[in-house]
């Protein structure tokens, strides 16, 4: 007969305490305390109007798009300090071929896409076969994409910069894809009902819900959906807690890691796409430092830098504080100078409140 | 006497001009425990190693169910119903207990087009055979570094028998424990052995080994020093068996005649 083995030192553990030791409790918190502080400093400015509603969620949309895939391949304990360059590639990638060679629109995007999934493949093969530090390996991409970057543009255009492709993609299947926006007819139902304010000449004060908007929910939701409930997200937990032991049970750790810098890749890709079409050009410099903006959205989510632990949804709440910062700082009138103390600022408190909420979820069980 | 499950018939290994293993007979039965003794560098690494498929052997063979087996890889091994629990125990402290147990083997439900990872079935799972091990956990969500020694042997033991394993060879399982979690383990060796799987313990602790084990091979400088039944030895002539029996007893005078000698 069995005898069971009870620990008697053991309390039953609440709801409560077990939601406590989940790692986006403190970019939740931490939404809740930014949202609170300009809903006090800037609650008159037009900040919650609809109107600037939608301004700080393009924001927090743009870095999302970017945290979500970033939060995975932090997760599986590796960086990508190249997404930032990725973006100024692959806006170049996709308006060279359009504007000098006439490609359609369609075309260069999805040439864009499988030129940054291969780079990002590459990354991928090149921190696993060398065993060298993620950080390394892709801040030497990080140089020498912008390198490539303003090599290429300058050799082909003459200039750093490429304009005139609203022009050309205004009759493009792909266009609406990543301009524009949705969900039109709801705002205005929403506006009829007197729910969101109008103009003077009695339109909606938005005309819809920016495009990238739904491109960040989407993604937010798949990698989470990735991480919590797929085969894979299984090895990504694993690769990055402890990869010994996964390759030791059939883990394939390589794998993986190449799979979530192809993503990360992708992410890029896409950020660039957006920015593009909406606003019709081109930047060899675009993109500059959206790698740090993005592991600190991902950091303030709740993500350990050492890997094994993280969460997509809190990678969305941290570029959620992102977005209702820099606005919320416009809105008031505060030097913009003063955004990145604040961000730097709040990402140090925020890992100082993760490790000690992690800390926690390892005791006291 | 039952069928050995898994035999090695006079194996030898070499590497270079070393002599690691030298003529070693060993076999388990199911429903056995086989204590594997030795000091450390007596081949006691060597063995498991050729047990469990890392090593191939120079001279002799290994027969599974009494049939001559060369075994290609490890996960080779593993199919054939032999796991081994190395001392790291192939964990990650940050995931659940039940996520650990079905690494890298997920069970998946379908929904429509999608499948996803069967959390429900994970943790059940997970919580039925760790009772059934006699370990009750808390909650299979718990994350693995919140368990202690014994329990985390426990999930590793656990997870090797659900996915078939007929014979275990445990590692040092007791080395890193304190009393309680090293009696924890012994329980579980002794709960395999109850549900007819073979298990080859390895240690150089006699007083762990003795109290559940039922044949006890001495491993010296790579080669056996014999096969003993319980009945045959006593614990105090295992203990003199073992390296360092004999220098503890010899130690053991010296220090008696130095406090003679100089009395405080």
């Amino acid at each position: 007969m069995v005898s069971e083995i009870r620990d008697e030192r053991v309390r039953s553990v609440s709801r409560l305490s077990r939601l406590l030791s989940r790692p986006e409790l403190g970019a939740a918190a931490g939404t809740v305390l930014v949202f609170v502080f300009f809903a006090i400093t800037a609650g008159n400015t037009g900040l919650f109007s609809a109107k600037g509603i939608v301004n700080f969620l393009e924001v927090s949309a743009q870095l999302g798009i970017l945290a979500a895939p970033v939060a995975l391949l932090m997760i599986a304990g590796e960086f990508d300090l190249s997404v930032g360059s990725m973006i100024g590639f692959a806006g170049i990638l996709i308006a060279i071929p359009a504007v000098f060679w006439g490609w359609p629109i369609w075309l260069s995007l999805l040439f864009t896409f499988a030129v940054c999934g291969g780079i990002g493949a590459l990354n991928g093969l090149a921190v696993v076969r060398t065993g060298l530090p993620s950080f390394i390996v892709t801040l030497g991409s990080l140089f020498m994409l912008r390198g490539l970057t303003l090599g290429l543009t300058r050799g082909i255009s003459g200039r750093t910069q490429v304009s005139g492709v609203h022009e050309l993609a205004q009759n493009d299947p792909l266009n609406s894809l990543f301009s524009g926006q949705v969900f039109s007819g709801v705002i205005a139902w929403l506006a009829d009902l007197g729910l969101i304010g109008k103009r003077a000449d009695g339109m909606p004060s938005i005309s819809g819900i920016p495009v990238s908007i739904v491109w960040w929910i989407v993604l937010t939701l798949a990698c989470t959906w990735l991480l919590t409930r797929s085969r894979f997200g299984n090895w990504i937990f694993a690769a990055g807690g402890e990869a010994n032991a996964a390759r030791n049970l059939g883990v394939p750790v390589a794998r993986t890691k190449i799979t979530l810098f192809v993503m990360t890749a992708l992410a890029a890709a896409l950020f660039a796409a957006i920015q593009v079409l909406v606003t019709g050009s081109a930047d060899t410099l675009r993109g500059t430092q959206k790698e740090f903006e993005a592991i600190i959205a991902v950091v303030i989510g709740g993500t350990l830098l050492t890997g094994g632990y993280g969460s997509a949804i809190g990678a969305m709440f941290g570029a959620l504080i992102f977005g209702v910062v820099q606005m919320g700082i416009f809105y008031t009138g505060i030097d913009t100078d003063w955004f990145k103390l604040f961000m730097g600022a709040m990402m140090v408190i925020a890992v100082l409140f993760n490790s000690y909420v992690r800390n926690r979820a390892m005791r006291s069980r | 006497m039952a069928e050995p499950y898994v035999e090695l018939k006079s194996v030898s290994k070499y590497f270079g001009s070393v002599v690691a293993l030298k003529d070693v007979s060993f076999d388990v039965c199911p429903g056995e425990v086989h204590c594997l003794l030795g000091d450390n560098g007596a081949g006691k690494s060597t063995l498991i190693k050729t047990l469990s498929g890392v090593y191939t052997p120079d001279e002799g063979e290994i027969r599974v169910q009494g049939k001559p087996t060369r075994f290609a890889s490890p996960a080779d091994t593993r199919d054939s119903g032999i796991a081994t629990v190395y001392q790291d125990l192939a964990l990650v402290p940050l995931m659940s207990v039940a996520r650990n147990f079905f690494l890298g083997r997920e069970p998946m439900r379908k929904f429509g087009p999608i499948s996803q990872f069967d959390a429900e079935f994970a943790n059940r799972t997970a919580y039925d055979e760790m009772s059934a091990m006699g370990i009750q956990l808390r909650d299979p969500e718990q994350p693995v570094g919140t368990l202690s020694g014994g329990e985390r042997q426990c999930l590793a033991i656990a997870r090797a028998v659900y996915f078939g394993a007929k014979v275990l060879i445990l590692d040092e399982p007791t080395s890193a424990l304190g009393v309680h979690q090293a009696s924890v383990v012994l329980k579980l060796i002794v709960q395999s052995k109850a549900r007819g799987i073979g298990v080859i313990f390895i240690s150089h602790n006699v007083h762990h080994a003795y109290v559940v084990g039922d044949r006890f091979t001495l491993l010296k400088r790579g080669r056996s020093t014999g096969t003993y039944a319980k009945g045959e030895i006593t614990r105090d002539q295992l203990l003199n068996l073992m390296a360092g029996g004999k220098e503890l007893v010899d130690l053991e005078q010296e220090l008696a005649k130095s406090a003679r000698s100089s009395p405080a």
